[in-house]
């Protein structure tokens, strides 16, 4: 095993073959340094690291449940301001939480937006895999519109979910956070970037990393790091970040690609190619050039 | 023994007071009634500077107790306080609290659960979550709740089990008693420091907190908690007696009022006990033999020691301020398992409601039309 | 058991993913020009960049004790020196 890569979070985990988000947690700790503790909602990245007897956690680690990843971090972040101020802890420590969309833009949200609120010392990272795949790829507010889900499948009178994704990067933002930043796994550098900047940030941070799931979005295990690309080269998933309120594009495709490229390359989206679905496919577009051109328009300000 | 001073303060005066002398390092809380007074009180010991411990306002007491997990974890002494809907909802990780064997102690204004909702005393809530793992110790008046806070927390930490004090909403939470107080020091000396063995923030030995254990495991590890829990009596009594040196007040699993030659013995918990006290002095000057046992320790609950305590009495009276549906009381059905015969089993006090000393006396006499103290 | 279900790491408690893989991925030295692209996205982190001939860049080194035979690192790789073979 690379050693490097391997000082918090270890192989043996069960993850997919071909899953996303190990690059990402590795990416996010390995800015973090050793002292660093790492809070976890329950879910796909929760389960696979955590399986009785072993723990592919080589930092410590705390996960309590579904939605509580961001409280649990505030009593850790407090308790070590505390003990610090006791001369009982000396190191200087980071707090991390990793989440699913899930346990953040659903059933986390009220308690990550309490613990920003509260100002604590930590960074919040949402692996954003677009619905519920741990239990089987059911839609959450993460979703992306006309998406086939479990629970919003494609049908005769369903083009699948119906509803536009949530825009928790906006949310995050209106609690008045220094940093909250979007990524993709597939461009490392930049997450390592927003990553350093987040944990040299005092107060709360917010990453959103697009990752893509090779089982429930139905794409070959090799594939993760073409489609998350094209993800950002379509404008679907753009690259930017939010710094004490100023927008900031980090990476923009020279001539974006149509948004089917895209899509073309998952199973979940097979549907919207059909004659019927056309109107769908045009209005996925649609709705991604006007939030690229309102990303556009705010860092230009 | 100390120069203890002579207080008149309500029930959540005293626990916000018996948590100023313990002065742990984290609180973790959310406003409901009746709980208030405490975090207020706590609050205000803190603006003046005289706690350190860092308070953290949550927006939900899920995440109160969320919050109380990562901080118990984490290494520091921890706890919190709720009431009724808040309890009924952290009951999630109020089970994960437990399963986690972390020492968290929690004062809890017991009070009544929606719907109807009502903000008044009764023990629907506690009952809701007495499965959970944690240990519940009753009190009856401010002296019990100040004293008991006390002991909770030693206790926790003694046995690795988060503990919930419990006093009657309104009844106990707000209404002036006279008690005394300790001594600051002696309380913290009394407490110790905590010193967790396996923390979050000790990162030469880094921990994994809260791992998946499946069907070849799952099963063991809650077996191992049972046969944990079944050792918390005995240092809930040595802890009881050892506060008993400080403190001068003596504190058991029950306490017995006049059982010894009691024909019949009736058995409560809580604020009713001070007005069974009085029914059955009224009662004893007219002839009748009547003797109660107030259980302090309802989980773990001590089994033996009641079937020891009751088994002369010919009648045993129950009272459960909390309404099971379909089934036996709360507390007439552990009372009735522990003596292998039926008991009589009343319902009172649901919602605030007030109970009379003649209620009580009626209710021996057999007197009531049916098993409710309406 | 341990108490509260308390665990620490230990990397021989680990399973050994490698029995999963159907595909063995093989790097051809030679080709490989040891831009190390493939390590950061190897999702068991079972790459490693290790010396190969005196003189030239590091190669890329797998770890077949892990690897989930997944494919990424072959898919990635921008002078295509991996090559997924039946395991």
């Amino acid at each position: 095993m690379n050693k490097d890569l391997t000082k918090h979070h270890a192989p043996g985990h069960s993850a997919c073959a071909g899953c996303a988000f190990p690059a990402i947690v590795r990416t996010v700790l390995n800015e973090a340094g050793e002292n660093v503790v790492v809070g976890n909602a329950t879910g796909c990245l929760e389960v696979t690291s955590t399986l009785y007897p072993y723990t592919a956690w080589k930092v410590p680690y705390i996960h309590n449940a579904f939605e509580n990843a961001a409280a649990t971090i505030s009593g850790v972040e407090r308790a070590y301001k505390i003990l610090k101020k006791k001369g009982k802890v000396d190191k200087k420590i980071k707090f991390v939480v990793f989440g699913g969309d899930g346990g953040t833009y659903d059933i986390g949200f009220q308690s990550l937006s309490g613990a920003l609120e509260r100002g604590h010392d930590f960074f919040y990272v949402c692996y954003d895999n677009g619905g519920y795949m741990n239990t089987g790829n059911q839609r959450s507010s993460a979703t992306p519109y006309g998406t086939s889900t479990e629970t919003t499948p494609a049908g005769k009178q369903s083009f699948g979910k119906m509803e536009v994704r949530k825009n928790l990067i906006e949310i995050v933002k209106a609690h008045g956070v220094p940093y909250a930043a979007q990524a993709n796994v597939a461009n490392l550098t930049d997450l390592k970037k927003k990553a350093k900047k987040a944990l040299e940030t005092e107060g709360p941070t917010f990453l959103l990393v697009f990752s893509p799931c090779t089982n429930n979005w139905k794409f070959p295990t090799s594939q993760y790091v073409n489609i998350a690309k094209l993800a950002t080269e379509t404008n679907f998933w753009p690259l930017y970040e939010i710094e004490n309120g100023k927008y900031k594009i980090t990476y923009e495709p020279n001539s974006p690609k149509p948004v089917a490229e895209f899509l073309k390359t998952q199973g979940r989206f097979k549907h919207l190619f059909s004659e019927k679905n056309k109107p769908v496919l045009e209005q996925i577009q649609r709705m991604i050039n006007e939030e690229f051109a309102r990303i556009a328009r705010l860092a230009e300000e | 023994m100390t120069n203890n001073k002579k207080l008149a303060l309500t029930g959540g005066y005293a626990a916000a007071l018996a948590l100023k002398h313990i002065n742990p390092d984290v609180m973790a809380v959310y406003p409901i009634t009746p709980q208030t007074p405490i975090i207020e009180i706590y609050s205000k010991f803190k603006a003046d500077g005289e706690v350190d411990t860092e308070i953290i306002h949550v927006e939900s007491e899920h995440s109160a107790m969320s919050a109380c997990v990562g901080s118990s974890a984490a290494g520091a002494r921890t706890v919190t306080a709720t009431s009724s809907q808040g309890l009924s909802l952290m009951n999630e990780v109020v089970y994960i609290a437990a399963g986690l064997r972390l020492p968290i102690l929690m004062a809890v204004s017991a009070r009544a659960l929606a719907a109807p909702i009502n903000i008044h005393g009764d023990h629907s809530d506690v009952m809701g979550c007495r499965d959970s793992g944690w240990v519940q110790i009753f009190c009856e008046n401010p002296q019990e709740v100040y004293d008991k806070t006390i002991i909770g927390m030693k206790l926790a930490e003694a046995v690795k089990f988060p503990v919930m004090v419990i006093m009657d909403g309104f009844n106990t939470s707000h209404s002036v008693e006279n008690m005394e107080d300790l001594d600051d020091k002696i309380v913290k000396d009394f407490v110790g420091e905590y010193k967790p063995e396996k923390y979050l923030l000790d990162l030469e030995n880094p921990v994994t907190f809260g791992p998946v254990a499946l069907q070849n495991s799952y099963f063991e590890f809650r077996k191992d908690m049972a046969d944990d829990f079944e050792n918390i009596q005995k240092e809930y009594e040595k802890i009881c007696a050892d506060y008993e040196k400080i403190s001068g007040r003596k504190y058991g699993i029950f306490e017995e009022y006049k059982i010894k030659n009691a024909e019949k013995v009736i058995v409560a918990m809580g604020s009713v006990c001070g007005t069974i006290k009085d029914a059955i002095d009224k009662m004893e000057k007219e002839g009748e033999k009547v003797g109660l046992m107030q259980l302090n320790l309802f989980r773990p609950f001590p089994y033996k020691d009641v079937k020891k305590a009751l088994y002369k009495a010919k009648e045993v009276i129950v009272m459960d301020r909390n309404l099971t549906f379909g089934t036996k009381q709360a507390l007439a059905s552990e009372i009735s398992h522990a003596i292998g015969k039926e008991v009589k089993s009343f319902v009172y006090g649901l919602g605030g409601r007030d109970t009379f000393q003649k209620q009580i006396i009626d209710m021996v006499q057999g007197q009531l039309k049916d098993n409710y103290l309406l | 058991m341990e108490r509260g279900a308390i665990i620490k790491h230990d990397q021989s408690k680990a399973p050994k993913t490698g029995n999963w893989r159907y595909m063995k991925p093989e790097v051809d030295k030679e080709k490989c020009i040891g831009c190390s692209t493939c390590v950061g996205y190897c999702p068991e982190a079972t790459i490693e960049m290790k010396k190969y001939k005196e003189g030239q860049k590091d190669k890329a080194d797998i770890d077949y004790e892990y690897c989930k035979g997944c494919g990424v690192c072959a898919e990635v790789c921008p002078v295509k020196a991996i090559l997924m073979k039946k395991n």
